[in-house]
């Protein structure tokens, strides 16, 4: 289990770069490489030559501002994980990046690596998506933004071109008084999700759901927006006919076919056990959030 | 040294230089200027070879030589059966490198040596194979029918073994049955995945002729036969070093593995040391591996719950070639009555070749399966029969006075008859249900039922027959310059701490610091006679023997010293490295009585001068070294069990079963046990907590996903999932001391126990857990989330 | 079989060779490598300090985990090219120069935390770079357990790495 031969290039520009990228169609760029050499040690992946962006200037850093948090290439999950600013302001990123992984590999493995391999299992592009947030892609021809949604396209596929390095991830703010939550099955702790549900939920004055977004991971070929389950719940009292409702609803978005570890109907139950537990939980604390407000 | 260190929590003396990174693996020995070997191996389950292609290989820099069965001469044979059996039509075993066909994916096809495993794993992909792909059947059921795809042309129906045995009058049990209930159940494919995968290396001394292989082995002296007749060397040329060995489990016993052939013919041929380090994918596809049964098992019972007739059928997967024999199908048929008395037995079992690696002992050896077909059949009788649990086991359980309590006609996999030595049963299911708190179960159960969760209990009994021979030796020196105790025997560890509990067993023998007894095992140049390291044995046959060597040197200790001192042997003792007269401060070191017992001509140091022929000291009649004795303080002897002793335990557990997830808690595990006399409880409790951790892998997480096609899909610790600390719960292990009455020690072995009864426990609990939804059967293991959710599915959950 | 038959050439391989410069152990260290050698290959066999394991070559074992800039990292994930730069600390470091054991280490002894010892030099060096990070510890058991998690032991079954975690923290005054 030794990679294959293959060039290697630290660059210290973006230009040079995406020079490197756009020049060999079997470049790729290496990040933190917690997926890329696991998959090159099994030689199923054998690039020609790896992009080291470790040594770009102005890939590092994380920028909590008042419309998101900014966060560059080369931030490693574990930064995600322990920065204080992150956690005030959005205190989803810590739950989900607890569930990638180990430390170990959280200590290497970077945020935007993880957006840009795509897998329909992993947690930070359930993130992204739940949270309606975005990449900023680079080329020859410049930057442009691209929306979560548009961004992950199937397995392991995004809408990023060969010569594009994603140079950061925006993920939003949670509205205020919202209500979060996420959790997944795992066969083992650390593993990538069966499924994994997340979250968001405000509630009006009267208690009800005035908005509520929800996302799914390791379902489909990417992870999803789950709509149908979004508008059943959006107005309701999140009573427990309204969750059933949501729960049946969302079945269809299971598409995954039955894989090593769980059966396809297993993931269907799965993912309506945790949605109904999802916007429970999210629930309860944009409710506690409220109360919190109007005692203050 | 009063205190007996026998029975003692000493810390091990192995640990620091492991904990500093000083261990010496295979592959941390610097061996330099050696090469490397990668392995073209099969992917198909079956197919025919027509050609090879090794040129482009052959060519690729860095690469020195590249190997198929075309060139290894005369090590294209078959590797050897090492376990015959009368019971085996035809048995297959494999050659080191494949000729015409494949029997498996992973088989070793061709072996490339290059400068480093990199460029050798380049090379092993640009060798050209040509294979015509042949039908492949994964099913056992279907593979024993006429017309199915075999594994080898020349076996039909693909049975490899077919094995009877009975003990009584099992027809006229079941004629007299009041109550007769049968179940099939399944355990699955595993594999031990040790931290450590295989590894090799080997060096050749061209000019003495010696051959040096360092082998990540559990056989070292075996492996040392086998190759010293191989390659047609005296054995005394071939010294085989099990060096620090990461893991074992029954895995790195198998001889031979081709590398450990291939690696030391390519030394020998290259003049180079060549070394072969298994990485983890090749551990998953190339060795052995374990498990599957599928087992249908009928009790026959009278109406008070008592047994009094068991049939078992199984079907054994033993993979593509049965180099180890029988030896899994048998053990787990003779421990298929576990601790109970059912006197009248029949079982019956097929063993079938499956186009998949061979299958050979992992840790358990056929015991967990027979355990989960015994113990599911035991809660499902109980179930039928409305009685409590615990209490059918009670009523089955050999009473203390039975023993020894033998089984006519069933023969363990020594060929001896199984003969349970003795044990405490009935208090061991007794403290099983007091520690787990079974009694009040059911309130707490109803309470968290009421709380919308669902807790059940699961419990099991096993029984381990352990300590087989044929024998073992031991070889106890006092170094005469540090006082030091040196200790030998032949077979090698794992990592069970066999440095320290060997020492223990010499420490109070001669009244030394355990820190001061040095074990060096698996070395032939430091001892080289005796078996290897398998069916939980160490302790009961290397520690029998080195009991019984450590006792006569201390003869010879207690002597010498009487004569130094000029006391009578009753009044010395020995303790803290030395001789003293009882009730007096005279004394005399142990290092100055080994060298005094050792006549010498040459006083190099001043112990010496008291040694040699013109020493004061020296007072004989005869010649200094007198007719029959040797010199210094030092002796060999061996161990040879009559027989195997069981050792035996009760496992239960609380788990909860979240319906909605499908997932299972263990929350709270008890393990009651008894290894006979222990050496030391702190190992023992190592031992049984690692085996446990195993258990609840196979229970749970870890099965080995064949595909129709015979790939395996999940070749990677990525998804076979051996569980880490957050998948294993707390554990509370309570021993049981029933000494062994067969050897002197009074001890049985502990290794395996822990994994064996764990699947039965943690299915019987998800089974009590989900009553609520119905009588939901769990008949298979590892149980897996789909598994409960389509049980739940079928009872309209 | 028993005569050499042929002597190997002084082939060498076919890969480029590069230049790192990094800090092993407080030392400073520059060798030519090939570009696609392992941080774990190089630590062992060109340094020779095979204290650090190796179990997997996929990032699930652990046994190679060392400290890459002070943090717990998968040195078979990572390539020595990689480094350039780098500060790595592996087991050789973590003993005192007289061998006495680290409290980490120690613990690991006196709760027998270790069989095989064949996962402890990572499960070491992951417990010390979680020690040794700022903010606070979870010692409970559960947080003791998610600390251990990435690192795979066969032998123990964990009881007593738990154990000796909790003593770890005793020893180094930690609560
Ligand atoms: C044992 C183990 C367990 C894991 N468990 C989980 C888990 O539970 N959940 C989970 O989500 N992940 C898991 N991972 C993966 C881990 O999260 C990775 O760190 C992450 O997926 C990729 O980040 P990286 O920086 O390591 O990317 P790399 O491996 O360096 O790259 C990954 C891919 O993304 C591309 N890429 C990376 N950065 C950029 C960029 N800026 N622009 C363009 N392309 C880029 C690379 O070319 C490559 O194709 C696990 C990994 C291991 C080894
Ligand atoms: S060898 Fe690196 S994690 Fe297993
Ligand atoms: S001690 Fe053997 S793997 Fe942990």
């Amino acid at each position: 289990m030794k990679p294959s031969i293959f060039g290697y290039e630290a660059p210290t520009s973006l230009e040079d770069a995406i020079r490197l990228l756009a020049g060999d169609t079997d470049a790729v760029v290496l990040a933190g490489g917690q997926t890329l050499l696991p998959a090159m040690n099994f030689r199923a992946a054998n690039p020609s030559l790896l992009v080291d962006i470790q040594h770009i200037q102005g890939l590092r850093g994380i920028a909590v501002g008042a419309d998101g948090i900014v966060v560059k290439a080369m931030v490693r999950h574990r930064e995600f994980e322990l920065d204080q600013d992150v956690l005030c302001a959005n205190p989803l990123v810590a739950e989900v990046i607890q569930h990638v992984a180990h430390v170990p590999i959280r200590t290497r493995g970077t945020v935007v690596g993880s957006l840009c391999h795509a897998d329909p299992s992993a947690e930070i592009p359930l993130l992204l998506v739940l949270l309606g947030g975005s990449v900023i892609a680079q080329g020859p021809s410049g930057t442009r933004e691209i929306a979560a949604e548009d961004f992950f396209q199937s397995f392991l596929t995004t809408a990023r071109s060969h010569d594009e390095i994603v140079i950061e991830a925006r993920f939003p703010l949670l509205p205020r008084r919202a209500g979060w939550a996420f959790d997944e099955v795992t066969r083992r702790h650390g593993d990538y999700a069966v499924v994994g549900v997340g979250c968001v939920v405000s509630l009006d004055g009267s208690g009800c759901a005035e908005r509520v977004r929800l996302a799914a991971c390791g379902i489909a070929d990417r992870p999803i927006r789950l709509k149908d389950a979004e508008a059943i719940l959006t107005g309701t009292a999140l009573g427990i006919s309204d969750l059933d409702a949501a729960a049946e609803a969302s079945v269809a978005a299971v598409t995954q076919p039955d894989d090593i570890n769980v059966s396809q109907s297993y993931r269907r139950r799965a993912l309506g056990a945790l949605i109904r537990r999802m916007v429970v939980k999210a629930a309860q604390r944009a409710g506690s959030a409220q109360h919190a407000e109007s005692v203050a | 040294m009063s205190t007996r260190m026998f029975g003692a929590r000493i810390e091990r003396n192995i640990d620091p230089k492991l904990l500093r990174g000083e261990g010496a693996f295979v592959d941390d020995i610097p061996l330099s200027d050696a090469l490397h070997v990668a392995f073209l191996r099969s992917p198909h389950a079956r197919a025919r070879i027509n050609a090879i292609d090794t040129a482009a290989a052959k060519a690729h820099p860095g690469v020195v030589a590249v190997y198929t069965c075309d060139d290894i001469g005369a090590l294209d044979v078959e590797m050897p059966l090492l376990i015959p059996h009368p019971s085996m039509t035809n048995p297959q075993t494999q050659r080191p490198l494949a000729r015409g066909d494949v029997h498996y994916v992973g088989q070793t096809v061709a072996m490339v040596v290059a400068v480093d495993r990199y460029t050798a794993e380049d090379a092993a992909a640009m060798i050209e194979v040509d294979y015509a792909p042949l039908a492949v059947e994964m099913d056992m059921i279907r593979a024993l029918q006429d017309g199915a795809p075999r594994v080898h042309a020349s076996i039909p129906n693909n049975l490899a073994a077919h094995f009877v045995q009975s003990s009584g009058d099992p027809d006229g049990a079941f004629a007299a049955a009041e109550h007769v209930t049968r179940i099939t159940v399944q355990v699955d494919r595993s594999t031990a995945a040790p931290m450590e995968c295989r590894a090799v290396a080997a060096r050749w001394e061209a000019v003495t002729g010696e051959l040096t292989v360092w082998d990540g082995t559990q056989a070292p002296i075996s492996v040392r036969g086998g190759l010293a007749s191989v390659f047609g060397i005296d054995e005394d040329k071939v010294r085989v070093i099990a060096p620090d060995v990461g893991g074992g489990f029954g895995q790195k016993v198998l001889l031979f593995y081709p590398d450990e052939l291939l690696v030391p013919m390519a030394a020998m041929q290259l003049g180079r040391p060549v070394k072969y380090i298994e990485d983890r994918r090749e551990n998953f596809i190339g060795s052995s591996q374990e498990r599957t049964q599928i087992h249908t098992i009928e009790l026959a019972a009278l109406k008070s719950g008592e047994v009094i007739g068991l049939r078992d059928f199984f079907l054994h997967d033993t993979g593509a070639f049965i180099p180890y024999g029988i030896a899994v199908a048998q053990v787990a048929s003779t421990s298929i009555a576990g601790p109970y008395r059912i006197p009248n037995i029949l079982v019956e079992f097929k063993a079938v070749y499956t186009p998949t690696v061979q299958v050979t002992p992992y840790r358990g050896c056929g015991r967990p399966q027979a355990c989960f077909a015994i113990e599911r059949a035991m809660d499902q009788l109980a179930q039928e029969l409305g009685l409590d649990r615990f209490e059918i086991r009670r009523r089955n359980l050999i009473a203390d006075n039975q023993f020894p309590y033998a089984r006519e006609g069933l023969l363990f996999a020594d060929g001896l008859k199984v003969t349970l030595d003795s044990g405490q049963y009935g208090k061991a299911l007794a403290m099983a249900a007091a520690e787990l708190g079974a009694e009040s179960f059911a309130a707490a159960q109803a309470k968290a039922l009421s709380e919308g969760r669902y807790l059940g209990l699961g419990l099991a009994c096993y029984v381990e027959g352990t300590g087989l021979g044929p024998y073992e030796g031991g070889h106890v020196k006092i170094h005469p310059i540090t006082g030091k105790v040196y200790v030998n025997t032949g077979l090698s560890t794992q990592g069970q701490g066999h440095d320290t509990v060997f020492a223990q067993i010499v420490a109070d023998q001669l009244g030394v610091s355990p820190q001061d007894v040095i074990v060096v095992e698996g070395d032939t140049k430091a001892f080289d006679w005796g078996v290897a390291t398998f069916a939980s044995r160490a302790a009961v046959v290397s520690g029998n023997a080195i009991h019984k060597t450590a006792v006569t040197v201390r003869k010879k200790v207690l002597q010498a010293a009487a004569n130094m001192l000029d006391v009578d042997i009753d009044s010395i003792e020995l303790r803290d490295s030395a001789a003293w007269v009882k009730g007096s401060n005279r004394f005399v070191p142990l290092a100055a009585i080994a060298t005094a017992s050792n006549p010498l001509r040459y006083a190099f140091n001043k112990a010496a001068q008291a040694a040699t022929q013109f020493a004061p000291a020296s007072k004989h009649d005869g010649p200094p070294l007198a007719e029959g004795e040797a010199p210094g303080l030092e002796a060999t002897d061996y161990y040879s069990p009559s027989q195997s002793t069981w050792a035996y335990g009760v496992h239960a557990a609380v788990v909860e079963v979240d319906p909605g997830l499908c997932t299972v808690k263990i929350r709270k595990y008890v393990c009651i046990h008894d290894c006979g006399n222990m050496i030391n409880p702190m190992l023992v409790e190592g031992q049984v907590m690692g085996g446990i951790a195993q258990g609840i892998g196979g229970a749970l997480y870890e099965h080995l996903d064949y595909q129709a096609d015979g790939n395996l899909a999940n070749a990677s610790l990525m998804d076979f999932l051996v569980p880490y600390a957050t998948e294993i719960p707390d554990v509370s292990i309570l021993h049981l001391e029933t000494p062994s009455p067969l050897n002197p020690l009074g001890v049985k072995g502990v290794g395996e126990a822990g994994c064996i009864a764990v699947g039965a426990v943690v299915a019987s609990g998800v089974e009590d857990a989900l009553r609520p939804f119905g009588a939901l059967k769990f008949h298979q293991v590892p149980l897996s989330p789909t598994m409960i959710a389509d049980a739940l599915e079928r009872a309209g959950h | 079989m028993t005569r050499p038959m042929k002597q190997a050439g002084s082939a060498r391989s076919g890969d480029a060779q590069v230049d790192v410069e990094l800090t092993v152990n407080g030392e400073a260290i520059r060798r030519s490598v090939s570009v696609r050698m392992l941080l774990s290959d190089f630590l062992r066999h060109e340094l020779g300090l095979t204290g650090t394991h190796v179990g997997c070559e996929h990032g699930v074992c652990g046994c190679c985990t060392v400290l890459i800039d002070g943090k717990p990292g998968r040195s078979c994930l990572t390539l020595a090219v990689q480094a350039n730069g780098y500060s790595i600390r592996t087991i050789e470091s973590v003993a005192a120069a007289d061998g006495t054991l680290h409290p980490v280490q120690q613990a690991f002894k006196e709760c027998h935390g270790l069989q095989c010892g064949y996962c402890t030099p990572g499960m070491v060096m992951n417990v010390l770079g979680r020690f040794e990070e700022e903010g606070p510890l979870d010692l409970s058991d559960d947080g003791i357990r998610e600390l251990l998690s990435g690192n795979l032991c066969r032998c123990t079954g964990y009881l007593n790495i738990v154990a000796a975690v909790r003593r770890a923290a005793e020893l180094l005054g930690r609560s």
